[in-house]
């Protein structure tokens, strides 16, 4: 079985959950037997450069890092368009970012993926949605050239690409969904997104949702065939993973917040339960370790609490100093107030730190050494944070069954139910 | 000889802890949701004990005493009875008058005491089997640990306290080859006959009876009856054990189990060879077939018929340690709404609760629990518990009592403190409650300092010891020991006459408080 796969990242330039989730994904379905022509949007986006390239082998050594992967390797093939598609932003804030990129500050090897290489014009890209339907055009020459049984694209941004593909090759469509308008933007969605998404989920002949809460949104709120959307949970790939040993400076216990600090991640839950926390149990410390539109006022919130002393920021980590940052933790918290799955409870737990979530995360539905409460719960949380702090024996059990339970997330397990899909939509 | 079917149900209710957050600890120390218990047993009464209870009374009326039945009521059960449905009660009383009824003996707060504290057990037990004595007149024969608990050791603790007889599970690992539709005996002390729950044939009742998957649904009297006769064939005694709650609760009445057991005892009698008896009277009819080797504990609960439901992983190890630590200090201090608490936070089920199994096995544990998972049993429970560790081992002083129930109880204890005070004294009673309170501050402050006190180094650990268990009772006897005028004196007193005037009056208090400790709770 050969699929025309459309993403958008790849490790090592990844942005989010998604590049990651895409690549283990592969790797699955690469062990499963089935080929991937894997298509994205590269960095390098010069209008010039020959739409569809095909990646050679010597790029690829860049980011395999072991011998035993060449198996999958042989299975996929790249392709890379030039676009400046980054993943996780709405319309308006790609404007502003790729304004920001036009005052002539340029990054080398920017996680969201510019190259050096790219030099805005401005005359398309500068609207996301025009870049989304000429990656479409681009992905329809592949679709013309190329021999695949099905075709699989990943979010909204690769909707259309996907659904250009399926018009010109009649094949089936499958169209992952990571996330949804809602997700991203509470209620206050994107209509022209919105459509996109909708659209995408109707041409698709199957729709495949990281969770059962993704599920219930495009059934819900999209209004798509119940029967036609499956739930494939995603999985995480601890390969090469190693735990980092840290020199602590202070005695105090530490509980982290480790995100994007915006509305759908619910930093503000974290911030209250914190201060109900410290009113009654000293010894502690807390952390919020990342970036984002509500950092500011999450900074007032904690002043005005009068917990600054006790109250850390730590801004964006990447890298190692995410690693660093759970060695240092006692206690992980995911207060998400809508999250479609959430991958880093489980590098959390992978970390041995016990880990509490909202009930309204996707993980939460696989998850069952997690702590789980209502992210509005601000008591229940604050309860939840002070047991694992208090009670030994159980962060002590958290750890334990945790660690065994997230080892037990297999992308091959994930994939088998992906490849099921592909049979459903193939035979369809 | 005809064949014997025994017949056993278990009454139980837990008191279910409220929802106690942390920031609660050390500020509220009540414990319980009374919401919910009472809304809970509101429901169960009317959906199974009520009517089960009229049901079975009309079947004994019918039958006479050809139909017989035995029941263990838990003492959290009876307490909520009283509470909340004193009609429940009512209804039990009239099964237990017919004289078709035997009422068996546990522990008062179903505990699992007999797995840790031999004497915490003993007392329990006692505790148990005064109410059952009290309710419904006769002191229970027969005796059923927790869930079944036992083990050739808890047999000898069961014989040793006086009972004939003991249920338990006819756990397949312990049987062997040996079939369960027989008497046997404890290993250790023989005199002590152990009744076995045929599971298979219980359970088909308890658990199948309502299932639609099962092969055998629906199960009719006709072929349930027909099923005894066959495990009967060879064996004199069949033991159906189960959840009381079976008629109407687990299993509802739309099920028709209520009919199921209306017409039971009719089919038994027309087409089997079968008589109902109660243990105490199985125990008299039958011999014991052999001694029954159980090293390790049983239970009946799970597939695995062992403890791990309840103390099977490191949650449930932590806090059941953590509770039976406070045995000491607490029969120390031997106040009544210490032992009411530690009573029921003794409970079996809050440790239930814990029970991981759920995630793998477990449509049973799920239908039992308040909490989503066990992870928010054991932060709970675990909150209550550090509150209840804090005023274990707090001084006593004048707690802020928020909430309306235990101060109405507070009230109560304070009442009977008055009133036992009228009975031995005629002095005025304000009078005495200020020497009480006076007493209680400078007893408090000694033991406080804990230090060397000036004068008495050399006994001090004694005079210590006598001063801790004297405590609960140093009201009383304090009022009547001492006058007014030896509070005043005190006062005046450097330090070491204090000390001195302590130590005597306590001799006094401990040889007096000697006979409350053996049943504090009464």
């Amino acid at each position: 079985m050969k699929i025309l796969m459309f993403g958008w990242e790849f490790p090592p330039h990844i942005a989010g959950g998604l590049g990651t989730a895409c690549y283990g994904l592969t790797k699955g379905l690469a062990k499963n037997g089935v080929e991937i022509l894997f298509v994205m949007p590269r960095a390098s986006g010069d209008e010039d450069e020959s739409a569809v390239r095909i990646l050679n082998a010597s790029d690829i050594e860049l980011f395999a890092e072991a011998q035993e992967l060449e198996a999958f390797w042989k299975h996929v093939n790249f392709f890379e368009i030039g676009s400046n598609l980054i993943p996780y932003l709405g319309p308006e804030e790609f404007e502003a970012l790729v304004n920001y990129n036009i005052k002539g500050i340029q990054h080398k090897n920017q996680v969201i993926g510019f190259g050096q290489k790219y030099n805005f014009s401005g005359k398309y890209g500068a609207n996301l949605l025009e870049e989304v339907a000429r990656y479409a055009l681009v992905a329809a020459s592949v679709a013309l050239r190329e021999q695949f049984d099905v075709i699989h694209a990943h979010d909204w941004l690769t909707y259309t690409a996907g659904i250009v593909a399926k018009k010109i090759s009649g094949k089936p469509l499958v169209i992952h969904v990571h996330a949804t308008e809602f997700d991203r933007s509470g209620e206050n969605i994107n209509q022209q997104v919105y459509d996109i998404e909708r659209w995408g989920m109707l041409e698709a002949d199957k729709v495949i949702t990281v969770s059962n809460l993704t599920r219930n949104i495009v059934i819900n709120r999209y209004g798509i065939a119940p029967e036609k959307v499956v739930t494939v949970h995603n999985a995480v790939d601890f390969q090469g993973y190693s735990s980092v040993n840290v020199e602590r400076g202070v005695d105090d216990k530490i509980v982290t917040f480790l995100g994007r600090i915006t509305y759908q991640k619910g930093p503000e839950y974290f911030i209250e339960a914190a201060a109900k926390v410290l009113k009654s149990y000293a010894g502690v410390r807390f952390v919020m370790a990342g970036s984002g539109d509500m950092f500011n006022r999450a900074i007032r919130r904690v002043a005005r609490l009068g917990i600054a002393s006790r109250f850390h920021f730590t801004g964006f980590l990447q890298g190692a100093d995410v690693q660093r940052m759970f060695a240092y933790s006692d206690v992980y918290v995911m207060p998400s107030v809508s999250e479609p799955f959430g991958i880093s409870p489980l590098e959390a737990m992978r970390s041995n730190v016990p880990t509490i979530i909202s009930k309204q995360s996707g993980v939460a539905e696989v998850l069952k050494h997690a702590i789980k409460v209502d992210f509005w719960d601000v008591n229940a949380l604050a309860d939840a944070i002070h047991g694992l702090l208090a009670y030994p024996a159980l962060s002590k059990m958290a750890v334990r069954c945790g660690l065994e339970e997230v080892n037990a997330l297999k992308w091959d397990n994930a994939a088998f139910h992906v490849k099921k899909v592909y049979e459903s939509a193939a035979i369809l | 000889m005809k064949k014997t079917l025994c017949l056993y149900f278990q009454v139980h209710q837990p008191l279910r802890l409220r929802q106690y957050r942390f920031f609660d600890i050390g500020k509220d120390h009540y414990y319980y949701d009374d919401f919910a218990n009472r809304s809970i047993m509101r429901k169960v009464a009317d959906r199974c004990y009520l009517p089960a209870n009229k049901l079975m009374l009309d079947l004994i009326k019918e039958y006479g005493k050809q139909f017989k039945i035995s029941f263990s009521i838990s003492g959290t059960a009876i307490e909520q009875f009283e509470q909340f449905t004193p009609e429940v009660l009512d209804s039990f009383k009239a099964l237990a008058e017919t004289g078709a009824v035997e009422f068996l003996a546990e522990t008062c707060s179903h505990s699992l005491a007999s797995l840790r504290s031999p004497a915490e057990f003993r007392m329990q037990v006692e505790e148990h089997a005064a109410l059952i004595k009290k309710h419904f007149g006769k002191k229970p024969e027969t005796f059923r640990n927790t869930e079944l608990i036992y083990s050739d050791d808890i047999g000898a603790m069961v014989a040793d306290m006086g009972y004939s007889a003991m249920l338990t599970e006819g756990a397949k690992h312990i049987l062997g080859w040996k079939s369960p539709n027989y008497l046997y005996t404890n290993v250790i002390n023989p005199k002590l006959k152990i009744l076995l729950k045929n599971y298979r044939l219980s359970d088909d009742i308890a658990f199948r009876f309502s299932d639609h998957g099962w092969g055998e649904w629906p199960l009719t009297v006709e072929k349930y009856v027909a099923w005894l006769n066959v495990a009967a064939k060879k064996d004199e005694l069949i033991n159906l054990f189960m959840d009381y709650e079976t008629f109407g609760e687990h299993q509802g009445a739309e099920t028709g189990i209520f009919a199921f057991l209306r017409h039971l005892p009719a089919r038994v009698f027309s087409h089997s060879k079968f008589d109902f008896l109660t243990p105490a009277d199985v125990v008299a009819k039958h011999q014991p077939v052999a001694p029954l080797h159980v090293p390790f504990a049983i239970s009946w609960a799970d597939e695995e018929r062992d403890l791990s439901a309840w103390l099977g992983n490191e949650l449930q190890n932590e806090a059941f340690e953590q509770l039976y630590r406070l045995e000491q200090k607490i029969s120390e201090r031997n106040e009544k709404k210490l032992w009411h608490d530690f009573r029921n936070l003794q409970a079996s089920d809050h440790f239930y609760y814990m029970c991981t199994k759920f995630f793998s096995d477990g449509a049973v544990h799920k239908y039992f629990t308040p909490y989503d998972t066990p992870y928010e049993a054991f932060i709970n429970y675990m909150n209550v518990l550090s509150d209840f560790i804090t005023c274990v081992e707090k001084p006593v002083e004048k707690e802020l009592i928020k909430n309306r129930k235990s101060a109405k109880k507070s009230l109560t204890l304070h009442s009977e403190i008055k009133r036992e005070e009228k009975i031995n004294r005629n002095k005025p009673i304000i009078k005495i409650a200020n020497t009480t309170f006076i007493m209680k501050k400078t007893t408090l402050s000694a033991l406080a300092a804990d230090g060397p006190l000036p004068g008495v180094t050399g006994q001090k650990p004694a005079v210590k010891k006598t001063a801790k268990k004297a405590a609960p009772k140093k009201k009383v006897v304090a009022k009547k020991a001492a006058p007014k005028k030896k509070v005043v004196a005190k006062k005046a007193a450097p330090k070491k006459k204090v000390v001195a005037k302590k130590a005597a009056p306590k001799k006094v208090v401990a040889k007096k408080a000697a006979p409350k400790k053996v049943a504090p709770k009464k």
